[in-house]
């Protein structure tokens, strides 16, 4: 019978590990007096955020909305390129390519482009998290799709199945587990494809609050941005995982987890 | 001209199958095999020698070089309606419970009545795996996961079963266990089976005709009447009439250079 691993045993040790950290990091900066300018401490972040939370928390609101906009496009087309890829030899060299090539275009260098495009608002961010996102999805499930048992596709085959149901019923549960790590991959990197939108043109995401807080030289308010950000990317990574235990509990990866 | 009779249910005829166009990847050559309504018959050969091939070109799975193939009397082309298939590994879907795998041909063809539902769990019991309908795949041992696929491709009810050496990764018990099983399959409904062995006593005790291939490229060397009583169980192995039909097979692949020494 399969051990269920209780939420405490899963997640505490990866907590206890952030809280030993910060308390190094509070302890070092008081021991070597670090100006606050340069690093500043846990406490100093923690009363900055509360000076003005719901600038932060409206920020960082924008920021999720953006990733997962982006992420979720990037889901839905990653998903029908990989199924166009592997079910047509002719679409397959061009799509492909160009993929690859936009892949290798540095997202940074694109933004202004899209934001001359397609202005200040949410779009080019959106544009651009889809980016960053879609070709570990595209990779990944390629890779899942191709990797069924020839003879599972013959079963079906045997069976009379159409494209459709050999497709739907077979090839994508059969690539979920690869889907997935794609997807684990591809949420922290739409989140880094939301900054970058917003580093390059915006009035609000955390990405804007860190710009401003950097002119101002308020450390503080950029280290409570950047926390908000890795909390963001956890809680989401996190979430990616429980939702893939969720949707493949059958799989070894799962099960033996 | 050929003339195809009802009765002919399988006829392969100078059936060629290379992979791309040199000679040297001629995989099976000039294969001539008539297959009779409610025939066991064995296809016995050493590995590679083509024998999962000739399978898949009869099932439609593969496209054939030169020659041709008929079931039914028409000539294949993609799998044809009436045909159930066992593979080497049990291709069970491991996100399914065994009875909705045992039910996923069926549902292929449309929705699954609660008749054919009642059907496949009467069947699993006979199969011995009554009580294990909603387990999954992973929490069964290989024997049970192989009749669990068994059991799958009688669901539908098809007049031909193609096996393809469905038992070459079980255990030898488990394997008597299941040739057993697969005799009295047979004895009950008397399908039309062509199965793949490279196993000379599991192709004795479980046929009619053996066909014996040789390897590269793969043709048919003999056919063997296999004239021994039925019912058979497996004392029917330790008798003097099996042991000439096994050593006789023994000496033919000795001849082929199968074997190194008689």
């Amino acid at each position: 019978m399969r051990k269920k691993t209780s939420v405490a045993s899963r997640y505490l040790p990866g907590l206890l590990t952030l809280v030993a950290a910060v308390v190094i990091w509070e302890v070092a900066v008081r021991a070597f007096e670090i100006s606050p300018i340069l690093l500043p401490s846990p406490v100093a972040v923690w009363n900055e955020f509360w000076r003005a939370p719901s600038f932060f928390l409206y920020n960082a609101g924008v920021t999720l909305t953006v990733t997962l906009v982006g992420f979720l496009l990037a889901v839905v087309f990653g998903i029908l390129l990989a199924v166009v890829i592997v079910s047509s030899k002719t679409l397959e060299r061009p799509v492909f390519s160009f993929l690859v090539a936009l892949n290798s275009v540095p997202k940074v260098a694109l933004a202004p482009l899209f934001v001359v495009w397609m202005g200040i608002g949410p779009e080019p961010k959106v544009a651009i998290a889809v980016m960053l996102a879609i070709f570990a999805i595209v990779i990944d499930t390629v890779l899942g799709l191709r990797s069924v048992d020839p003879d599972m596709i013959n079963l079906a085959k045997v069976g009379r199945a159409s494209k459709w149901q050999i497709l739907t019923k077979v090839r994508l549960p059969c690539a979920l587990p690869s889907i997935f790590a794609g997807l684990k991959v591809a949420i922290s990197l739409a989140l880094i494809g939301a900054i970058i939108g917003e580093f390059v043109g915006s009035s609000s995401g955390l990405g804007f609050a860190i710009l401003t807080a950097q002119g101002q030289f308020d450390t503080p308010g950029l280290f409570v941005s950047l926390a908000l950000l890795i909390a963001m990317g956890s809680l989401l990574f996190n979430l990616m995982e429980a939702i893939e235990r969720f949707s493949i509990p059958w799989h070894t990866s799962v099960r033996s987890h | 001209m050929l003339d195809i009779t009802k009765d002919d249910y399988i006829r392969v005829t100078n059936l060629d199958k290379r992979y791309g166009h040199a000679d040297e990847a001629l995989v099976l050559e000039g294969i001539n095999l008539d297959v009779r309504k409610g025939e066991f018959v064995s296809i016995l050969g050493p590995s590679g020698c083509g024998k999962s091939t000739l399978l898949k070109c009869i099932a439609g799975l593969e496209d054939i070089s030169g020659g041709h193939v008929d079931t039914f009397g028409r000539p294949v082309a993609g799998p044809p309606e009436g045909l159930g298939m066992v593979f080497q590994r049990d291709m069970l879907l491991d996100w399914r419970t065994i009875l909705d795998n045992v039910l996923f041909t069926v549902e292929l063809k449309g929705k699954v009545s609660s008749e054919m539902r009642a059907r496949a769990k009467a069947q699993l019991a006979r199969f011995g795996l009554g009580g294990y309908e909603d387990k999954r795949p992973w929490e069964l041992s290989g024997g049970m996961r192989q009749r669990a696929s068994i059991c799958r491709a009688l669901l539908t009810d098809p007049d031909i079963l193609l096996m393809d050496e469905p038992f070459g990764a079980l255990d030898a018990m488990t394997r008597d266990d299941l040739n057993v099983e697969v005799a009295r399959i047979w004895q009950e409904t008397k399908k039309t089976v062509i199965f793949i062995t490279h196993s000379i006593s599991e192709a004795v005790f479980l046929s009619d005709r053996v066909v014996i291939l040789d390897r590269h490229p793969g043709r048919i060397v003999e056919i063997l009447d296999i004239d021994l009583p039925r019912p058979r169980e497996l004392p029917l192995r330790e008798t003097p009439e099996f042991g000439r039909y096994s050593s006789h097979i023994r000496q033919v692949f000795t001849k082929l250079g199968v074997f190194k020494d008689a």
